[in-house]
Formats: C-alpha cells, structure tokens, sequence
C-alpha cells in the first residue's frame, strides 16, 4: 500500500494536523509520502521531512496554490494520484475544502472526520454531532479520508529524514481567485494544538468580559474559546467557537466558564482529558460531563481563579 | 439566474437520537425530521437573493424517498419557486447525490447552486464539493456572506483560524455556515401556496445516475459515556484538585 498524506500549512509552518494525519496513515500501513502544495514552501517541506514515517515529500511549490484554493488544490493531487491506495487530509477547513473534490474527481467515496482506522479499509466516525460513532467500510479502489485533529497523537515531528522531491505538476484552474483573509494574530496557542482550553459562554454576557479570561489563559498559556451561544451573540470571533460546527478540541484540561452545555458544544470538547465547568446553574448539562464543578457566579469565581493559580 | 439550493431530509435538530440496541443504526422511529438548518440557511439566501433582484427563480432539489416532499413543501413555503425530488429508496450517498444533483443542473443551467455545509446526521460536509467538481465549477465553503456581481460571486468564509474572502466566477457553488443569514419562518398564507407550487419527480434511472452506495456501514454504537465528576465547594478546592489530583496544572 501506498499513502499520500496532503500536509496542511500556511506556507512557512508545517501544522500539528498533518503529523496528526500522518499518524493515521501510520495506523493504515504502507508506504508514506507526503504533498505539500503551496508557494515559497521549502521550510515546510522540510519540517514534513523531518516527520516521523515519512518516506517521500512532493513539493508543488506555486503561485498557483498560495491560498490553497480548493479547485487547484484538488486538480493538482487528483494528477498525482495514480498508485496511491489511500490519499489522506486533515479535516480542517483546507481539507474540508479541496478533499471532496478529489473523491468526486475520482469516482469514488470520501469518508470524512475518522477518529480511528480499524483496518486499512475501515475506519471509526463521528455521526450526528457524535452522539454515534459509526464504522464503515470503503468499498471503492482509493480511499480518500480526512481525519480529525484529536484523532491520534501526533507523530514526532523530527527524527525523520525523508526524500524531498520537486513536482512541477501545475494546476491553475482559473476560476476563482484570493481576495483577502483576516487571521486572528494572538501571542496564545491555537485552539486546536492547545494543552489548556478556557471556553466563554453566553454567561460572560459581553465581549468585553472575556477579558477576564485573559489573565487566566496567560497564567496557563491557554487558548481562549467560546460557546456558539456566545458567538452568535457577538461577543467574540467565530474562529473561537468550539463544537460540532466549530473547533474539535480535546486539550488536558478544558475549563467551560458560562457555558451551560448543549450537545453542540459538548460535540467539540468531551473528549478533554479534564474538564472543568464553573456555572452558576447548577442544573447546567455541563455538570455532567465535568470532572470537577464549580457552581458559582463567574464574576466572583475568575478573579479569584486568577489569583490562585 | 436561476439559483438551485439542493436540501436534505434529516432528524430534526433539537431531537435527541438514540443508536438501535442491534448496532445497525440510529432510531429514526416517530422522530421528528426537518430541513436540514444549513441548507434552510441555503434557501433563506437564495430567497433574499431574489429578493433584492440578481436571482430570477430558487429551486429547492432533494435526493431520497418519497418522504422528502415534506420538507420540500417547507421550502417552496420558505420562498423557493419550485422544488424537485430524486425519488430514490437507496440509502443516498454524498457521490451519487452529487451526480444526481449534476443531472438537474444539466437541465436547470442555475448560475448558483448553493449547499449546506454539512447534513447535521452524517455530518459528512461533501456533496457540494463533489457537486462542484462534477460540474468543473469553483466554490466558496463555509460562507458567511455572498455578494453576486458582474458574473462573480464575492464570497467570505470562515476558515480555521479567522475568515477569508474569495472571488470565483459564475456558475458557482457556495456552501453556507452558521452565520450567513438567520433564516424566516413560514407563514400561514404561503404554506398554503405552497402547496399548489410545481414539484417535479425524477427517478435516478431517468437522470441516468447510478445510485449504488459504496460505503458501508458496518455497526453503530452509542459514544464512551463520559462520567460527571464532582463538585467543588471552592475556587480554591478546585485549584487544589487541579493541582493535585488531577495534576493537569501547576
């Protein structure tokens, strides 16, 4: 068998998902290169080669793949597809993105969001919203699979000294172009490579209260993340929301602060090692998933939070 | 332009779901199913679309059985013109829903065809994607606002780490998230019309499309319980119980 794992960047860093989804690839078994398309993307080729596993790294180094725009993305890897039994993803935004187009393009299924490989044809997966894991089997010659952030450890991201290859394979499909893009800068880790998570819900009330979850994070260089309910309210970025339709987080310890629980964004979180929920409803469904509880108002209990830690 | 706006029939969001004690499913007995929400996010845009006048007609299409007319109704009720159904009793996966859905376009030529982003049941976020490909068409995931102009479509999305806008070229497929619009309800007065709105069947074997699943699934089981803790009595107990029992803190 042989594996081609498209890596997942942003053009000078190579992201923890793609040693997550080496590390499925690992499970499945088998001969393990590495794509990675993208513009000016030699450091990131090799920090993939450094990865552990890796026998082979394609880099398709264009201006054409800059902003991994789904249509070139997807034309470029269905090109290289050829003898590939498996071709793996992250499912990530990226992933989400271009993976489906290649599945189409090839004529054959996708499975999505796999939280374990069962055999090198069938893998574990979350359905409605988890609340049932489901194995399936693929049927079709390839299998093209995404795979969820938390779904392994990471591989070793150095130790590894893989072949590193030019493709000259170009794909410019021509219709749809960059326009802009606004990333969140933050001194704080991302949500989804974070150890420690600490979650605002609707019960912050505004914005501005989530600076109260500041000093906290920065004592535990934790990542800040919120409820659906408190992004739809405003107070805070979508690119924060953990849950079905956010981030899937599973840090070592996770901290709710107001966030009453719904199963959307328990979808996102229950797989914390730790999780703690501080609400002042102590009826809050977060209770119930939460190693330790804190009933309590938040304004009261986060200052002091803050000073004990 | 003609917008398509492909929807599914799925267990209704606020229903609890349970996996069957024999593993091969979850129970769908006497639930109550609805549209999908991000694709009546779907159809609330195109319906505002035409509203403010670059969309001409809004055809909501569904893949499945018999049973999708329902919610079909729904949507000729939230706005759309007219609905079509793929009546197939064949589980529909997301390649052969596709492949039907590049059938309709075929006839319909929409100038967009705008998805959810994911079914809230199989949550497996491809058929637009696939669509897409099929068709050669570009595409703007997860979008949470479309602006239609000279032959574009200026399309912002939310993406892992903040959002990003895209330019792409019509015909496209744009496949909504959770804050592109908040969709209207139905009122009494056109869910009466929409009753006597044209809904068309098509079988698969008439769109020529082979309906054949090829992912199997082989068991369902309910998730690892997670087991709820205690509760503190304290900040200070629970810094305490962090630090040393836990000893995810230091």
């Amino acid at each position: 068998m042989s594996i081609l794992v498209v890596a997942e960047h942003d053009n000078s860093e190579n992201k923890n998902q793609t040693l997550v989804t080496l590390a499925a690839a690992q499970a499945i078994g088998g001969d393990i290169h590495v794509l990675v398309a993208g513009s000016g993307v030699d450091g990131v080729a090799s920090q993939v080669a450094g990865a552990a596993g890796v026998s082979k790294v394609l880099v398709a180094d264009n201006a054409a793949y800059a902003n991994q725009l789904a249509e070139n993305v997807a034309g470029l890897v269905v090109e290289i597809a050829g003898g590939y039994s498996h071709i793996l993803a992250s499912h990530t935004a990226t992933g989400k993105s271009f993976l489906p187009r290649v599945a189409a393009k090839l004529g054959v299924a996708q499975i999505s969001d796999i939280i374990s490989v069962e055999s090198p044809d069938t893998f574990k997966r979350p359905i409605y919203a988890g609340n049932a894991i489901a194995t399936v089997k693929a049927n079709d010659s390839v299998k093209v699979v995404s795979v969820r952030g938390t779904a392994y450890d990471a591989v070793a991201a150095t130790g590894g000294s893989a072949a590193v290859e030019a493709c000259d394979v170009v794909v410019d499909a021509g219709i749809s172009s960059f326009v802009s893009e606004e990333i969140a800068q933050s001194e704080r880790p991302e949500l989804t490579a974070a150890g420690v998570i600490i979650s605002g819900g609707r019960g912050m009330q505004n914005g501005e209260n989530f600076g109260m979850l500041e000093g906290i994070a920065d004592k535990l260089g934790a990542a800040i993340g919120a409820s659906r309910a408190a992004v739809d309210a405003g107070f805070v970025p979508n690119d924060m929301q953990v849950g079905q339709t956010g981030k899937i987080v599973a840090p070592d310890l996770y901290i709710a602060v107001g966030i009453s629980g719904a199963i959307q964004h328990l979808a996102g979180m229950k797989d914390s090692k730790v999780i703690v929920a501080i609400n002042k409803d102590e009826d809050a469904p977060i209770f119930q998933v939460a190693d330790y509880g804190l009933v309590a108002d938040l304004f009261q209990a986060l200052p002091e939070l803050e000073s004990m830690i | 332009m003609k917008v398509i706006v492909p929807v599914k029939r799925v267990v209704d969001y606020n229903v609890k779901v349970r996996v069957k004690p024999d593993n091969s499913g979850v129970d769908l007995n006497n639930v109550k199913m609805s549209v999908n929400p991000f694709c009546e996010i779907g159809i609330e845009e195109a319906v505002r679309m035409k509203e403010a006048g670059s969309a001409d007609e809004v055809i909501a299409v569904a893949v499945g059985s018999t049973s999708c007319q329902e919610q079909l109704r729904t949507c000729l009720a939230l706005g759309a013109d007219r609905a079509i159904l793929v009546e197939t009793d064949v589980e529909a996966q997301p390649l052969a829903i596709a492949r039907a859905l590049q059938a309709i376009q075929e006839k319909e030529q929409a100038g967009v065809v705008i998805f959810g982003k994911q079914s809230i049941d199989a949550d497996n976020g491809q058929t637009g994607q696939m669509f897409a490909a099929l068709t050669d068409m570009p595409q703007a995931t997860f979008a949470s606002e479309i602006t239609i102009a000279d032959g574009k479509a200026q399309v912002s999305r939310e993406i892992d780490g903040g959002m990003q806008t895209l330019s792409i070229n019509l015909p496209a497929v744009v496949t909504t998230d959770l804050r592109l619009n908040e969709p209207r309800y139905a009122s009494l007065p056109n869910i009466m019309k929409a009753k006597k709105k044209q809904l068309d069947v098509f079988t698969p074997e008439e769109l020529g499309v082979d309906m054949t699943p090829t992912v199997e699934v082989l068991k369902v089981e309910a998730p690892a319980e997670r087991q709820a803790g205690i509760k503190v009595e304290s900040v200070e107990q629970l810094v305490d119980k962090l630090k040393n029992e836990a000893k995810v803190i230091s």
